[in-house]
């Protein structure tokens, strides 16, 4: 049985319930039981429509949880109190699911993990192992989250911007655990894709591709980054380039540019240069241009004054870069890369040093600090 | 989400507003201040934001490599300037001023006379092991 298959019915199974009047926690706590027991029996006894099968034993599930809830509390049977679902909703079920999950009322993780769950069908326990916490505080975080949008009512019309901001934060945090978090933010982008028409869903799911398709290539067999001038782009995976680079064009044509288009933009001329050398900068630094127009973001001013550094030269990047403010995280490292191209090798291993000391991550601040190193034993020669 | 640590220091913090050794408390200011930890990691296990908590030993021993077959060289008891670490809580939370907020409420733990102790709990932020996705890298 395809587990990822399984949950790609996750939304679908879950709308279903809560169009029959099941409350959006309750449902969803029913799903996973309807998965756990799939997952069990499904080898053996695989059913004819996986759908409806999944449907039934969550109904079932949820009847039964909520009888014994209702016995427990000495109360009415509140499923005549449920109010009969209204008319034919006019907004897919699968998207309101993904708007219930990245409600603004949520925080960012609250929000990521609800998704996960909820929409991507995950269990607690993996979503608690891909972000290394207990899985009681995951149950916790989750359980939260759903009392938290239990009074959202569900035919309302949700905000895209906020879901792609979730999808986007799930596909940033790589790979940990048993789940390939990046591959699975790509599958409900996918999802998404399929359920609204969204330049920007498409611009996000075109930039999910591009990058990913650098993945193996950034790094090295110790685990060190490579960066993108130094990747063998033989590794780069051309399938899914090409495919990004399609969904990109088509949402371009709609001339409703948005920043995931931008972004993807930059990555689709990368992916585009058989080398670094014929990267075509000069395209970049406008992308770059757009990107700022769009976001006003201090860090694609960063990446920009890179960009410049490239088209214009190392001293044009500099100029660039002298407008930014220097704690700006990464600043250090763009300084020193500008530095180095510039030839000022002594004041570039300095600033690879102390690009090093912020550096957010392990793999970067090791990176750095080789690239420090290797000035400063070049230089001692 | 980012992760951080809470460091509860036996020696080599500022000293604290409250600063009296736990052996002169009561027993019953002792019971309220474990009841207090304890309190706060369960309030943060349902809020989705708890790791890990927990407590070292004051006795230690510095441990080397010092060649093949040679026993490893070990300087303790600690001298009494050192740095002691008492023990750590891991929070993952959204932001560092919910990290600041809350190494704040665990600093407030009752002490003697079931006063806050107000000490100097030091807040450092896990480096992340992922990879943050920038386009031009």
């Amino acid at each position: 049985m395809n587990e990822v298959l399984l949950r790609s019915l996750t939304p679908s199974v879950l709308a279903v319930l809560v169009r029959r009047g099941a409350d959006f926690a309750a449902a969803e706590d029913a799903v996973q039981d309807a998965l756990v027991e799939a997952v069990r029996v499904w080898p053996a006894d695989p059913p004819r429509d996986a759908k409806g099968w999944l449907v039934t034993v969550a109904w079932r599930r949820f009847l039964d949880a909520t009888r014994a809830d209702v016995a427990r509390r000495r109360r009415e049977d509140r499923l005549d109190e449920e109010p009969t679902p209204g008319p034919a909703p006019a907004v897919d079920d699968t998207l309101q699911l993904y708007f219930l999950c990245a409600h603004p009322s949520l925080t960012p993780s609250s929000a990521v993990a609800l998704t996960l769950r909820a929409v991507g069908g995950l269990t607690t326990r993996q979503i608690a192992r891909a972000y290394l916490v207990p899985e009681a505080t995951m149950a916790q975080r989750i359980s939260r989250a759903k009392r938290t949008v239990s009074g959202v009512r569900f035919d309302q019309p949700g905000d895209v911007a906020t879901v792609l901001r979730v999808l986007y934060l799930v596909f940033n945090e790589g790979y940990a655990g048993d789940v390939d978090l990046a591959a699975e933010a790509i599958r409900l982008t996918r999802q998404l894709a399929a359920a609204i028409d969204h330049p920007e869903v498409a611009g996000l799911l075109a930039l999910m591709l591009l990058h990913q398709a650098r993945r193996a290539a950034r790094t090295a067999p110790d685990g060190g980054l490579v960066p993108l001038a130094e990747q063998d782009r033989g590794r780069w995976d051309t399938e899914s380039i090409a495919e990004g680079v399609e969904i990109l064009q088509a949402a371009l044509a709609r001339d409703r540019l948005g920043e995931f288009q931008a972004q993807a933009a930059i990555a689709a001329l990368h992916a585009d240069a058989p080398t670094s050398e014929e990267t075509d900068w000069v395209q970049i630094v406008e992308w770059y241009d757009e990107l700022a127009r769009l976001t006003d973001s201090p860090v694609v001013r960063l990446n920009r004054a890179v960009a410049v550094g490239e088209a214009d030269g190392p001293r044009a990047g500099l100029a660039a870069l002298s407008a930014l403010n220097d704690s700006l995280p990464r600043y250090a490292a763009v300084a020193a890369y500008l530095h180095e191209r510039d030839g000022d090798l002594a004041t570039a291993a300095r600033l690879y040093a102390e690009a090093a000391q912020k550096a957010p991550n392990l793999a970067e601040r090791d990176h750095l600090t080789r690239q420090a190193a290797r000035l400063n034993s070049r230089r001692c020669r | 989400m980012a992760k951080y640590l809470l460091l509860k220091h036996y020696r080599g913090a500022p000293a604290a507003v409250n600063d009296v050794p736990m052996a002169q408390w009561t027993p019953e200011e002792i019971s309220a201040h474990v009841q207090y930890m304890r309190d706060f990691a369960d309030r943060l296990e349902k809020t989705g934001e708890f790791v890990d908590s927990q407590a070292l030993a004051p006795e230690g021993t510095f441990v080397r490599y010092d060649g093949e077959g040679r026993p490893p060289v070990t300087d303790g008891p600690f001298a009494e300037t050192k740095d002691l670490i008492a023990g750590w809580m891991v929070i993952d939370v959204d932001s560092y001023e919910r990290a600041v907020e809350l190494a704040g409420e665990l600093s407030a733990a009752p002490g003697a006379g079931g006063k806050p102790i107000h000490e100097w709990l030091e807040l450092r932020p896990f480096l992340g092991g992922h990879e943050h996705c920038t386009v031009t890298e």
